[in-house]
């Protein structure tokens, strides 16, 4: 038994010495994202934002080679949580990334943060870290799970909608957004439809819109939900006669799937986001063609956006540092400074480490052929930050 | 009330019950006369949709695309019991859940593989995506008026098969008394590969007439799966009636549960209390009624005679 370990000792010594002999001229980014199961259209489009943002980085920051490790957590927290410990473990990162579901997210990052990691969100937006729970080592380059829906209230008070349908599935995401949306949309709800999340046939939430006839209809159907109802939707005739909003459901990551679908109905819906791509400033304009170059010709989504914008935080901080990741403390200082072209423009963290962002209202068009959402007008609202920021102690 | 919006409800309800028909009809046959717990009877629904959304997209024909896929889901249905279902039969039900979940798992996979994590679907032609205007004034989509004349057409046909012909006698037959029926020299085993590959048809014309309103995505058989289930154990295990008569009810009391419920809790709880209790009552109640049928009548509504 003693001689089989003196024997195996040096075989994992072997195993070992890779990785901890890389430790010092790389910085290591693991990159925890959902790459199969339907879910993966998110995940996909997110990995190719990290990816075209390697490219511009040429690959290095303050003279160090980055490393992306992607890993699929197959849209489930305990395989996501096995993973991020892995990506801690095996591959000794020093920062975790990605995340797109926020029970994902809420399995994983006490364990990154606990080993010391940095942990930055590339889109859950799970309230509890913008608030109570915030973190001196944790991020987020997207925005707060109820920004976008108070964003999509503001723009239908503009819009002059009066009464509105609300249909969500019936879940933690899907309250949230009605609970967004209800803070800052002045008119009248007619009803809140939270629908299971295995429905797939909505004729009866669409009997009772027809009966309620209300000005607008608000839907959050992200993934596979949005094509079955907007399908449905279009069947029953609401098209022609009830504007249909959302948020999350029509995005740059299945736009591609409804043209091809040739959903028509769906050109000129609207919703918000903080971003769209053509917004107006320099890292925008060179992401969106550089991203359509790299993956299959679409048009960025907003999560290859946010993706983008956690691998240039990343760098920014490893630059203040001067590529010495010991230095905790300054990468910490250089992230919170946050000094890079943005997507969206400048970039201004709160204390909690989540952006003071601008959101836009955008519309769905054919533009040269290609569908896409574009701005329209001002931002609906102007350096939002997420609404419970002040009860982060930082 | 709004009696418009009551007798839509009720339009849906029934169209809800016929395509719960379709599936639940294959699966109580399979389960009543094999005693086969086919948990991938889900997946021979989704296996229709695939089949269908790919038939219609190479023919560009709605109606060519779905004439190919019968004969398509009957070929992948015997394939299906030929090579993995048949070795079944004389395990324990145990094995039979954990082998048909195996298959679950395998071709909701290959399907992500084959057709991507989108999914696929059909487009309806503009002959379909109208409304039609019924007596009384209720409104509905074309195609769900094709549905249910169509769900019902396959009812009745398979009404005629079970009870008319000599198939039919030995399915009946089957269901009552397994053993009789092979001791009295009929090949069992070639009776067991049509019923097989009879359910295998069903649920894959569930799945494809659903397509152009639901899309196809992976997966997507197992939630119907499970209202599969609670319609033959309503309805009695191994009875085309009372699968029919149970999808049925089924279908209404869920849809006229997710339309009224909230409104009917309204008139005496506040509206917040009632926007949570709504949904969570509404999708319960299918499962209450089957509980108080179970109650009631242990075997269901109508069990085939002598089981």
């Amino acid at each position: 038994m003693i001689r089989k370990l003196i024997l195996a000792a040096p075989l994992a010594a072997m195993l070992v010495a890779p990785s901890a002999q890389a430790a010092d001229d790389t910085i290591r980014v693991g990159i925890n994202l959902v790459l199969t199961t339907p879910a993966s259209i998110i995940g996909l489009n997110s990995k190719a934002g990290f990816e075209v943002a390697l490219k511009h980085l040429g690959g290095k920051v303050a003279g160090k080679k980055i490393e992306l490790i992607f890993e699929d957590n197959k849209f489930k927290p305990a395989i996501g949580k096995q993973k991020t410990e892995k990506l801690i473990k095996k591959d000794k990162v020093h920062f975790l990334t990605g995340f797109i579901f926020s029970h994902i997210l809420a399995a994983s990052a006490p364990v990154g943060l606990k080993a010391g990691k940095f942990v930055i969100s590339s889109n859950a937006g799970h309230s509890m870290y913008s608030g109570k729970k915030c973190h001196k080592n944790f991020f987020n380059s997207a925005w707060e799970n109820t920004q976008t829906p108070m964003a999509v209230g503001q723009m239908l008070n503009n819009e002059g909608v009066k009464k509105l349908y609300i249909l969500a599935p019936n879940y933690a995401a899907g309250k949230q957004m009605i609970t967004g949306l209800t803070r800052t949309f002045k008119g009248k709800v007619v009803a809140k439809a939270l629908t299971p999340m295995s429905q797939r046939d909505w004729s009866a939430d669409l009997s009772k819109i027809k009966a309620a006839k209300p000005d607008g209809v608000f839907v959050f159907y992200p993934g596979a939900w949005g094509p079955a109802f907007f399908t449905q939707y279009a069947q029953a005739g609401l098209h022609k006669t009830i504007p249909l909003y959302n948020a999350f459901s029509i995005d740059g990551a299945n736009l591609p799937i409804f043209q091809k679908r040739k959903m028509t109905h769906l050109l000129g819906t609207m919703n918000a986001n903080f971003w769209a791509p053509d917004l107006d400033n320099p890292a925008t304009r060179k992401f969106v063609p550089a991203f359509k170059k790299h993956y299959k010709g679409q048009i960025p989504a907003h999560y290859a956006a946010q993706a983008y914008d956690a691998l240039m935080l990343i760098a920014a901080g490893v630059r203040a540092a001067k590529g010495d990741m010991s230095n905790m403390d300054a990468v910490r200082r250089g992230m919170e400074k946050a000094d890079f072209d943005s997507v969206r423009g400048k970039i201004k963290f709160g204390k909690n480490h989540f952006p003071i962002q601008d959101f836009y209202a955008r519309k769905v068009v054919n533009k040269d052929g290609q569908w896409q959402l574009s701005r329209v007008g001002n931002a609906v609202l102007k350096n939002h930050a997420p609404t419970n920021s002040g009860e982060c102690k930082l | 009330m709004d009696y418009i919006l009551l007798a839509e409800q009720f339009f849906n309800g029934f169209q809800l019950g016929i395509i719960l028909f379709l599936v639940a009809a294959g699966l109580t046959l399979i389960f009543g006369i094999m005693d086969l717990v086919n948990l991938a009877h889900g997946t021979l629904y989704m296996f229709g949709a695939f089949f269908a959304a790919t038939f219609v997209q190479l023919t560009d024909s709605l109606v060519l695309g779905m004439i190919l896929t019968l004969p398509a889901m009957l070929i992948a249905g015997l394939i299906l019991e030929l090579s993995v279902l048949r070795t079944l039969y004389e395990r324990d039900h145990l094995d039979q859940v954990l082998a048909t979940f195996g298959l679950i798992i395998f071709f909701n996979e290959l399907f992500l593989i084959v057709w991507g994590a989108e999914g696929t679907g059909i487009n309806l032609p503009p002959y379909l995506s109208g409304l039609i205007t019924l007596p009384g004034g209720i409104t509905v989509p074309d195609y769900r008026v094709v549905i249910i004349i169509s769900g019902l057409l396959v009812a009745v046909l398979l009404y005629l098969l079970v009870s008319k012909t000599r198939i039919g006698m030995l399915i009946r037959a089957g269901a009552s008394n397994r053993e009789m029926v092979g001791a009295l020299g009929i090949n069992i085993k070639l009776l067991f590969t049509l019923v097989f590959g009879l359910g295998a048809v069903l649920a894959g014309f569930a799945g494809m007439i659903i397509t152009p309103i639901t899309q196809a995505e992976s997966g997507m058989g197992e939630g119907m799966l499970i209202l599969a289930f609670v319609v033959i154990v309503i309805g009695g295990i191994g009875s085309i009636k009372g699968a029919f008569i149970a999808a049925i009810l089924t279908g209404l009391i869920d849809t006229m549960g997710r339309s009224f419920i909230d409104v009917a809790l309204m008139s005496f709880m506040d509206s917040v209390a009632a926007e949570t209790a709504g949904p969570a009552i509404s999708s319960m109640l299918i499962y209450i009624l089957m509980a108080v049928i179970l109650a009631i009548k242990p075997s269901g509504l109508f069990p085939p005679k002598g089981a």
